[in-house]
């Protein structure tokens, strides 16, 4: 099979953006990734859109702005998951042979809502009955602060240190460090969240030029390889659900690391789905970074600090970069690709070779989450 | 500590038998005839087996707060929770009649009913 390398990236500072039209919040975006690759529109073959609420024909509205049109647009949606889902699509279609140099977008607009939590699908048993997503993962932080001892302080730290990643992170909608005291002593959302241990929301876009691997060096030096392209879906669960272990990540991580023939203690550099406090130390544990209830320590010791064994989100993550759903995915494998290349200044992981992007989301009744997609890159 | 509002619920096709026993005091499963499995929300299907020979069984109406939280920035604060059932399904509920700070993981509840806006009732545990 061929393999595909990421070539070019491109977004826009994360941020709020209420006056932008979507396709004027993309377009930027796919300019930047373009311009990164040193590829004209013209060779630009097929474009993935991801995005969860932009509406119909999201890619095409971005595309037309820039005269990129004429060429097969796929719209994704697939919750916190649309963009990267997107990429997998891209990663699949060159693979296969199909095409030799795609392009990738995830563009949301959340500011379009009035702000406050995600709207979620109300036919939904458990959304009629009160579940929001700081509901879900308020409750998997009740039971993993129940179950292994960890303290409000232990979550807090998780905002702490993704807060100062993203003071270096001029992508970042959020740029100022916070101290472990104000963390806690901010607003209560959901108990045992307080308002900075929930990521903003916000609008954002990011792109992405995929292409065959025989073909990357003819733009540029340093392509980045993916060399694990993965996608799943939840499992229902009708009676008991463990909420102190994400099911979908453990199974996508293993199945990831298989295809990538990496383990977790080859990845210098991760950007994963901290939507909420709780949420980071759940995946250090469900990557096999450490053992069940050992996250809290694992943080303590600086080991997923930048410049320690692994660095989790130095982009400042979803709790500081912000998350505009259907962007997320796309922006996470900016970050690594950037890492990848030694490009990110006072927030670079040192001699980072292999890094890892995970976006997961979607509440519905009896998942742990709808959706799963998992990436691991190598330079 | 009071209750959430709930909203106005329109029962689908397969659910006029499950609201009917919600509106005597009573909680209804789904049991599967052919796995011998329960599962809830209740639905024709069983999704342990993929069999369609499935049917209504009563719950006890007693089960554990598996976890819960305030939902603090709403306008009527409530206590949401998954309740895991004696029966063994764990269901997402509300928590009420009950001060937000005597409620804990572990403890034992009770099924009650609340009225929707158009006057369903719908499940909810205190303790007891
Ligand atoms: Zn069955």
């Amino acid at each position: 099979m061929r393999g595909a390398s990421v070539i070019g990236v491109g977004m826009i500072p994360f941020g709020k953006y209420p006056d932008r039209t979507l396709a004027d919040l993309g377009w930027p975006a796919v300019v930047a990734a373009l311009k990164d690759a040193g590829v004209a529109p013209g060779q630009i073959e097929a474009a993935y859109c991801g995005t969860a609420l932009g509406g119909m024909m999201a890619g095409q509205r971005v595309l037309g702005r820039i005269g990129l049109t004429g060429i097969p647009v796929t719209n994704i949606e697939n919750a916190c998951s649309s963009s990267s889902t997107a990429l997998r699509q891209a990663v699949m279609a060159v693979r296969a042979g199909v095409h030799d140099m795609v392009l990738v977008i995830g563009v949301e607009k959340l500011t379009k809502f009035g702000g406050g939590t995600l709207p979620l699908e109300e036919e939904d048993w458990e959304v009629r009955h009160g579940l929001s997503m700081p509901a879900l993962y308020a409750m998997r932080a009740q039971r993993y602060m129940h179950e292994f001892g960890a303290t409000a302080a232990d979550l807090a730290a998780v905002s702490v240190k993704n807060r100062a990643n993203g003071v270096h992170n001029p992508d970042a909608q959020m740029r100022s460090a916070v101290s472990l005291e104000e963390v806690l002593a901010s607003r209560m959302i959901a108990e045992p969240f307080t308002l900075l241990q929930c990521c903003p929301t916000g609008d954002g876009a990011a792109a992405i030029v995929v292409c065959a691997d025989a073909v990357a060096a003819r733009f540029r030096s340093d392509p980045v390889r993916v060399i694990a392209s993965d996608l799943t879906s939840g499992r229902f669960m009708p009676g008991f659900r463990d909420m102190t272990t994400p099911e979908i990540t453990v199974r996508g991580a293993a199945e990831a690391y298989e295809e990538a023939g990496v383990g977790p203690g080859d990845i210098d550099v991760a950007e994963i789905h901290d939507a909420f406090s709780i949420a980071e130390l759940l995946y250090y544990e469900a990557f096999g970074m450490c053992g069940r209830g050992e996250a809290a320590a694992l943080l303590a010791s600086g080991a997923t600090a930048i410049g320690g064994r692994v660095a989790f989100n130095p982009s400042g993550g979803l709790l500081a970069k912000g998350h505009p759903v259907g962007a997320t995915g796309a922006a996470q494998v900016v970050e690594v690709v950037r890492q990848l290349r030694g490009q990110c200044g006072a927030r670079q992981q040192p001699d980072a070779k292999v890094g890892l992007t995970h976006a997961t989301g979607g509440g519905i009744s009896g998942f742990d989450h709808g959706a799963c997609s998992i990436h691991i890159f190598a330079r | 500590m009071s209750d959430r509002p709930i909203c106005e619920l329109t029962p689908g096709p397969d659910d006029e038998p499950w609201f009917a026993a919600t509106a005597r005091g009573v909680l209804l499963l789904r049991h599967c005839d052919d796995c011998g499995e329960l599962h809830f929300p209740p639905r024709p299907i069983c999704p342990h087996c993929f069999s369609d020979r499935t049917a209504f069984r009563e719950s006890s109406g007693s089960g554990t707060i598996y976890s819960f939280s305030i939902l603090r920035r709403v306008a009527v604060p409530y206590c949401i929770a998954y309740v895991t059932l004696d029966e063994g399904p764990t269901m997402l509920s509300n928590i009420v009649d009950c001060p937000f700070d005597r409620i804990a993981i572990g403890q034992r509840v009770r099924v009650v009913f609340r009225d929707s806006a158009n006057g369903l009732k719908v499940p909810m545990f205190a303790p007891g």
